[in-house]
């Protein structure tokens, strides 16, 4: 579904990726953990298309399409979504009104007709007693005043409601409790399939207790330095990742 | 970054969809502006003698006037002597209902989207047409006549109800007030004139829907309303203007009086022409509107959403007369490319027990420049006056200008009075976000926008907040940078 090849991407002259190569297939679900600064979110932010990171090398194929030629509002509706680290407030719109208009976009990108206020609220409901998210929050402001479990659950919500292709979740656990945790959680591997696929970026193993991981990579310096399985995230919990780092650095002084 | 300036080259402007003009026979006064004019105008209207008489005192009055200078905006100087005061379709005879306007007529207002037709309309809305200098339908007006209320153009209000001309003309903005009101006293058009009686509540919306179609002319509207006790009526303002070269200057007069009990909410949704994207052309809308709350516990209302015009300076006040009463104000002024505005309003608190409440969006884009400039006055017997204010500016880009002069002037220690603003940009991250979820960048503009101005269209009746917020997306295409 996903084929990154040899991508390099910079900020402000700086680079940050430096030839990431990833498969992902439908059905799988791949963590990507690491060091802060490893270019985790960078990988997450270049993949949904933000403008600030300027690719300079490489290629990204999602579903036999050129992603990195598209605009972000065209990766979406082509099926990628990305569940941010920091979800930004948009004072005076409601989270109803924002994804009524983010789905019939979707949709007319997709040829289908919009769906009509009716349709659209029992849709609605259905995909709110996944996340346990309550109607008044999402009649309020989209993001604004709410916690964060609030804002992290809202944006599984979202995922919801738009049932992407591939979803990237770019530290969804951080600032979550046990519960919210679990409930995010919940949500996620409750809109698994075998037709969608998972990129799950988090520093920490807890997470993937819960949403258990097909395939483990290990981003340090803007590369993927180890791939694993489940296991390998376990033995990060245990060891920290200075076993890596010295793997990594002193294979490069050789 | 500068992948985003290629983006927003690209995307182009819509046209100003009002922009078209028609040809037709007119009357109209050669240009020049001295007592001959106006005594021509005078009698062309079939105007009474006492009120060609108000007329010319306003004139010898604006004579002895400076034009004022000290507003945030720049615009080159008008010649007062080289444009025309009156321009009016020629029709056969005055037609006595809609049956015998000119067809050509009702057809452009049709263009415009305005149905005159009673048969025709969905919504209980009465429509007085004025294009260029006069009013040429009013539709409902034996409905409501059957009420008490008398809603015609302010022409045949002189002719029919001159008692009531007589009472309230000049009551709210005397002639001497400003340079532009003097002006408009001495050479006014027409506009509309609206009376609601005792304990009458109007069962339809009233609107005035101003339409200049002839170059080179001044328009000069003047628009009473008299709400007496207890009565309560929502008046709606829309007005648009062809595209030309040459900036047309507008300045209207807007009175309203609300007795005891009474309320009246006026909303106008502005749409004249702005200039081209360079700033040529465009309307100088200069407009003077103030209400009086002169009964206890009367309410007056203004919502505005201003688009258009290439400088705007208007300030809808209220005078808090009568003890318990309320004065309102909500806008929203958008300015684009080069326009300029200079907005805001007057609360004068004078009763007991008052209170007022403003809320300002200002929306700043292109290279325009957007100042908001109010007053709240509290007298000194004002006792308990209580005053909301907020004023906030969004800047879209980086060379667009938002400005924000409040005087504030109390004079009375138990008033409270609260003041908040502030000033935000439509942040990357915000419109990432959108796109994100699959929403276009213009449609995540315009939808950031809209929640950001939706307590003032929360304050429009539907049909116009509708308009309102599909005249804000159009305003601001082709502005995100």
């Amino acid at each position: 579904m996903l084929s990154i090849k040899n991508l390099h991407a910079s900020i402000e002259g700086n680079e940050i990726l430096r030839g990431i190569n990833l498969e992902v297939k439908a059905g799988e679900v791949h963590a990507i953990m690491g060091p802060n600064g490893s270019g985790k979110s960078t990988l997450a932010s270049v993949l949904a298309g933000r403008e600030e990171y300027e690719v300079t090398e490489g290629e990204v194929i999602f579903q036999g399409k050129e992603l990195l030629e598209m605009a972000p509002e065209d990766r979406a509706r082509e099926g990628v979504f990305l569940a941010f680290q920091y979800p930004v407030e948009i004072p005076g719109v409601s989270s109803t009104n924002f994804l009524r208009t983010a789905l019939n976009q979707v949709r007319e990108y997709r040829g289908l007709e919009p769906l009509d206020a009716v349709k659209f609220l029992s849709l609605m409901k259905e995909k709110m007693a996944l996340v346990e998210i309550d109607q008044k929050l999402l009649s309020r402001s989209l993001n604004e005043g709410f916690s964060g479990g609030e804002k992290k659950r809202n944006e599984i919500f979202q995922m919801a409601m738009l049932e992407p292709t591939l979803s990237i979740l770019d530290e969804t656990d951080s600032g979550l409790d046990i519960d919210a945790l679990r409930i995010v959680s919940n949500g996620v591997n409750k809109l698994k399939s075998d037709k969608t696929a998972t990129i799950v970026v988090t520093h920490y193993q807890r997470l993937l207790d819960y949403i258990v991981p097909d395939y483990v990579h290990v981003l340090y310096k803007g590369r993927i330095v180890k791939s694993g399985t489940k296991e390998l995230a376990l033995e990060l919990e245990e060891k920290g990742y200075d076993w890596i780092k010295e793997e990594v650095d002193s294979a490069a002084t050789v | 970054m500068s992948k985003d300036n290629q983006i927003l080259e690209e995307l182009t402007s819509k046209e100003y969809e009002h922009g078209w003009s028609v040809n037709y026979e007119t009357d109209e006064a050669p240009a020049g502006l001295n007592e001959d004019i106006i005594k021509w105008i005078s009698s062309k209207k079939e105007e009474p003698e006492w009120l060609l008489e108000w007329r010319l005192k306003a004139f010898r009055t604006w004579q002895q006037m400076i034009e004022p200078e000290w507003a945030n905006v720049h615009y080159p100087k008008i010649d007062l002597q080289a444009l025309k005061y009156y321009s009016a379709p020629k029709q056969a005879k005055k037609p006595k209902n809609l049956n015998e306007v000119d067809p050509e007529l009702i057809a452009i207002y049709e263009r415009l989207g305005i149905s005159l037709n009673e048969q025709k309309r969905l919504q209980g809305i009465a429509v007085d047409a004025v294009l260029d200098s006069v009013s040429v339908a009013t539709t409902f007006k034996d409905t409501l006549g059957k009420l008490g209320i008398v809603f015609c153009s302010f022409s045949e209000a002189v002719k029919e109800h001159p008692e009531l001309i007589k009472k309230y003309l000049g009551s709210v903005v005397p002639m001497t007030d400003n340079y532009y009101a003097a002006l408009n006293s001495a050479v006014f058009s027409d506009g509309s004139f609206c009376y609601i009686p005792k304990g009458v509540r109007c069962p339809m919306e009233l609107s005035t829907y101003f339409r200049i179609n002839a170059a080179n002319t001044g328009q000069f509207e003047r628009t009473l309303i008299v709400a007496d006790d207890s009565s309560y009526v929502s008046y709606l303002e829309g007005c648009t203007a062809p595209q030309r070269d040459e900036n047309q200057l507008h300045a209207a007069v807007v009175e309203i009086y609300a007795g005891a009990h009474a309320e009246v909410k006026y909303s106008t949704v502005q749409n004249w022409f702005p200039g081209d994207k360079e700033g040529k052309g465009g309307i100088y809308n200069f407009v003077t509107k103030r209400g009086i709350c002169a009964g206890d516990h009367s309410k007056i209302s203004w919502t505005q959403v201003e688009t258009g015009s290439a400088v705007t300076w208007k300030y809808p006040s209220c005078i808090l007369k009568g003890d318990y009463s309320i004065g309102e104000f909500y806008s929203v002024a958008v300015t684009n490319n080069y326009q300029q505005a200079d907005t805001g309003t007057k609360m004068i608190h004078i009763g007991k027990n008052t209170k007022s409440r403003i809320v300002s969006k200002g929306i700043s884009a292109g290279k325009s420049q957007n100042s908001y400039r109010g007053q709240v006055q509290v007298m000194k017997r004002a006792d308990n006056a209580r005053n909301f204010s907020q004023c906030d500016s969004l800047l879209m880009g980086d060379r667009c200008g938002a400005h924000t002069f409040p005087y504030i002037d109390i004079n009375n220690p138990s008033a409270k009075v609260e003041h908040e603003a502030t000033t935000s940009k439509i942040g990357e991250d915000q419109i990432f976000y959108c796109n994100q979820r699959g929403i276009a960048t213009e449609d995540a503009v315009a939808l950031i926008v809209n929640g950001y101005a939706k307590e003032v269209l929360n304050q429009l009746p539907m049909e116009f907040a509708v308009e309102a917020q599909k005249l804000l997306a159009l305003t601001l295409e082709g502005s995100v940078g």
